[in-house]
């Protein structure tokens, strides 16, 4: 079930948003120019360039410290580049966007941390609920007993598309890793995104979570037809479920080619 | 492996390190200072021994304690405790919007930052008899100048540790939901606020304590409470009725930290 059938009121909007933008520039959904940043005095990223076509899901590798989530955060400007460009959905983010053009933009593109980074304290479902805030705040969008009824529906139902419905009440701090993160996606569902940046999203979950959570997590995006760049140290989930790689070494892109043809081994000398 | 070589033992580290002059120069300078404090404290042990009796004495002017004034005096310990409630409620409530400016993270500008700040550390820094002090002289005798001195006295701890803990809270749902693109008051009421609610309520039940004994003392400077009572029971040398004061206080402040350390325990 998807929430396109569920709630076509929205979704068909934001699809023709997109369409026009695509037809008016003929622009991907990010595109990222020279981009340099560094910490103080340490480069993190030398100039990376790399684009991410609508609906596309683009896997992103490479050794602990070689800028993958610098390079996730630049997008969204949730840190700020030093140098080069960066068009998001048909944006330049890295000008100078007011704020709430910026809160505009952001509200578009969902980010799945590697650490859920839900608010312990608060139950599942106004942690999902908190996902409204893409598209309006108020105290009506901080907890879910003061939430509009429609606002509530499409949480407990964002909750149900990750399996987790009969933990609605629960805290966040009392569930499990794998259910965080499952409460996590449900709360980019509710965003309704166009597109999503996933940093290692099931590096802190064991195997058998991470691969149920993975999977669950990319058919969702796909039904959604959602634009999906993740980043992962787990090449098989790169290789399963990409069709292109980007491979960052030291700050610099050292591989971007489609995923089929690819193979484990050869994806190994990325860390050499 | 080779066994260390014999040659160059590696030198311990020090087990402590000598001070530069400097240090040393500081450390002096301290304990002379300390040293001219006793003098100036005139600490004197006859003193104290010798006065030692009187106190007795006093004592024993006190007991039985007399509670034929008990009407009034629980009437004004009721507008002490009701003076203590009530400015530390707007004192906490007020505190938070401070608080938040006074939290790094979310001021919406430095200045805004080091402004309220200041204005905290200030508001902590002048002793609450003072504070009672300027508003019996704006709003004249009675309790709403000892409410108002509470109010501000509460605001001065509360807006500290408030935004001490607003702080620590951990910046990854803060992050979240930035990126999701939630306004700033979004952020700061539905990630920020309810990580610190424990430490908000802990720091205002110990609030509500302190001010409960300081309520007491503003009656002193005519701020309202049962200070007063007690200064005129001691100036006119009725001391059973000053214990009875004094008992009634003792109970107030008793049964305030029994309840607030029952419900934190609850709370957390
Ligand atoms: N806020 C920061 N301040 C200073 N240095 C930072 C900061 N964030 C990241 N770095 C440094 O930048 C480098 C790249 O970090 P980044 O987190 O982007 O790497 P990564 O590819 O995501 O690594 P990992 O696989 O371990 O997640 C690291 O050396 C890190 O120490
Ligand atoms: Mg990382």
């Amino acid at each position: 079930m998807s929430v396109a059938a569920t709630y076509p009121s929205v979704r068909p909007g934001i699809r023709e948003a997109a369409a026009s933008q695509e037809a008016a520039a003929a622009v991907c959904e990010l595109a990222v120019r020279d981009l340099h940043k560094s910490f103080d005095r340490l480069r993190v990223l030398k100039g990376v360039s790399f684009d991410v076509s609508t609906g596309a899901s683009v896997a992103l590798i490479g050794a602990n410290g070689s800028g993958k989530s610098t390079l996730l955060r630049c997008c969204l400007r949730l840190l700020e580049p030093d140098a080069g460009s960066v068009r998001l959905l048909g944006q330049d983010i890295a000008g100078r966007p007011g704020p709430a053009a910026l809160r505009r933009l952001r509200a578009q593109v969902g980010f799945v941390f590697q650490r859920h980074n839900l608010v312990p304290r608060l139950c599942a479902l106004t942690n999902v609920l908190h996902g409204v805030q893409a598209r309006h705040g108020g105290p009506r969008s901080w907890f879910h007993p003061l939430a509009r009824k429609a606002d509530r529906e499409e949480a407990l139902h964002c909750l149900e598309m990750v399996g987790l419905a009969d933990q609605a009440a629960k805290r966040a701090d009392t569930l499990s890793g794998g259910q965080s993160q499952r409460v996590a996606i449900a709360r980019t569902l509710m965003q309704r995104p166009r597109m999503v940046f996933a940093d290692e999203p099931v590096a802190s979950l064991d195997p058998s979570a991470g691969e149920e959570v993975m999977e669950l997590f990319v058919r969702l995006m796909r039904e959604e037809g959602v634009t999906l760049l993740f980043s992962s140290h787990h090449l098989r989930h790169a290789l399963d479920y990409s069709d292109r790689l980007i491979a960052l070494r030291g700050g610099v892109k050292l591989l971007d080619a489609p995923t089929a043809g690819q193979s484990l081994d050869a994806l190994k000398s990325v860390y050499a | 492996m080779q066994s260390p070589a014999p040659a160059k033992p590696r030198p311990l580290p020090p087990r402590f390190e000598r001070p530069g002059v400097v240090r040393f120069l500081a450390y002096l300078v301290a304990l002379a200072f300390f040293i001219l404090a006793l003098e100036g404290a005139r600490i004197s042990l006859s003193d104290l021994v010798t006065g030692l009796p009187y106190m007795g004495d006093l004592l024993g002017r006190m007991v039985p304690p007399d509670i034929s004034r008990i009407g009034p005096i629980s009437r004004a310990l009721l507008e002490t405790f009701q003076m203590a409630l009530v400015g530390t409620a707007l004192g906490v409530v007020l505190s938070l919007p401070l608080a938040i400016l006074a939290t790094r993270r979310l001021s919406p500008h430095p200045l805004v930052y080091y402004g309220a700040r200041g204005l905290i550390s200030w508001f902590r820094t002048v002793p609450d008899l003072i504070w009672a002090l300027f508003f019996v002289v704006t709003v004249g005798l009675g309790p709403f100048a000892g409410t108002l001195a509470l109010m501000v006295d509460t605001m001065g701890f509360c807006g500290k540790f408030f935004a001490e803990a607003m702080e620590e809270t951990e910046p990854g749902p803060q992050e979240a939901l930035t990126a999701l693109g939630a306004r700033r008051s979004g952020v700061i009421c539905s990630a920020v606020i309810p990580a610190a609610m424990p430490s908000f309520i802990n720091t205002a039940l110990f609030s509500l304590e302190k001010a409960t004994r300081s309520s007491v003392v503003l009656g002193l400077v005519g701020a309202g409470g049962i200070g007063i009572e007690l200064k005129v029971a001691m100036d006119l040398f009725e001391y059973p009725t000053a214990a009875t004061i004094i008992l009634c206080i003792f109970a107030l402040v008793l049964a305030v930290e029994r309840v607030s350390s029952s419900l934190r325990q609850r709370i957390l």
